[in-house]
């Protein structure tokens, strides 16, 4: 029988809660690695690959939660267990607020030009300071072209 | 864009070019062509004027809240007569290059 436990002391003996230093650690990955899975189109049109890991912190701090509060004369971890999974749950919350809602907020455009429409013409200097018409990238020195125009948000 | 990047000799063989179209200045323009290897010309329109033309424009998204212009993709075919748009409903979201050489593929199809 452990009698520092009985008394409500802390026992310093009890185990290292592994799974939620994991879980945490895998859950603050999740979010920080959105600029790396973002570059390639497969991960980025929908975020599965940080939704995964994301499912994996959590199944981890579950474990640990249920360890710590489970089994607390063996494990540690029911504060900081606590305070570990409420800190990547707002991870979690912001991540999906970002993906599923500020990403979305794209204006309607619905003044576009539509297939069959011309487009509006321009002129506009390129990255080397060269007027360039869409007269220009339409003809093209070796005959007429067909033109992909990418509008982008920019770099800034 | 990189993907466009990587395309663009399938791009050049079936004779359409490819233009990118932002707000950044013709400077910031040069540095990120040269640093991603950009072959195929970054234009600049630093007051969104084309931008509001075309009715891409994302008001106060820019980082000083200035206008900057959503992601939007048009195919053009040798007369500047629209025949392709894709307007995305997500940012993050954009279209592929696969996707705009189908849709040329089509059009040349169907013998337009």
């Amino acid at each position: 029988m452990d009698f520092a436990n009985v008394t409500g002391k802390i026992d310093m003996k009890r185990k290292w809660n592994w799974p939620l230093w994991l879980g945490f650690i895998v859950a603050v990955g999740a979010m920080f690695s959105y600029p790396f899975f973002a570059q390639f189109p497969m991960t980025r049109d929908f975020p599965w690959a940080n939704l995964l890991l994301f499912g994996i912190g959590a199944t981890l701090l579950i474990g640990g939660l249920f360890r710590a509060f489970g089994r607390p004369q063996h494990y540690r971890g029911k504060v900081f267990g606590s305070i570990l999974s409420a800190i990547a749950f707002l991870f979690f919350s912001f991540f999906c607020y970002e993906i599923f809602y500020a990403l979305r907020q794209v204006p309607s455009s619905s003044n576009a030009p539509r297939v069959g429409q011309k487009a509006p013409d321009f002129i506009l200097l390129d990255q080397n300071g060269n007027a360039v018409g869409l007269g220009d990238l339409l003809r093209g020195p070796s005959g007429p072209k067909a033109v992909v125009l990418i509008f982008y948000r920019g770099f800034w | 864009m990189r993907s466009f990047q990587q395309r663009l000799p399938d791009f050049a063989a079936r004779g359409i070019n490819v233009v990118g179209i932002s707000v950044d200045p013709p400077d910031i323009n040069q540095r990120q062509s040269q640093k991603l290897g950009y072959t195929f010309p970054l234009l600049s329109d630093p007051k969104a004027k084309v931008i509001r033309r075309y009715d891409v424009s994302h008001p106060g998204a820019g980082p000083k809240s200035e206008d900057i212009a959503r992601p939007a993709e048009f195919l053009l075919d040798s007369n500047g007569i629209v025949r392709w748009v894709n307007l995305t409903e997500n940012i993050a979201v954009r279209a592929r290059p696969e996707q705009v050489l189908e849709a040329f593929s089509e059009l040349k199809s169907t013998g337009q």
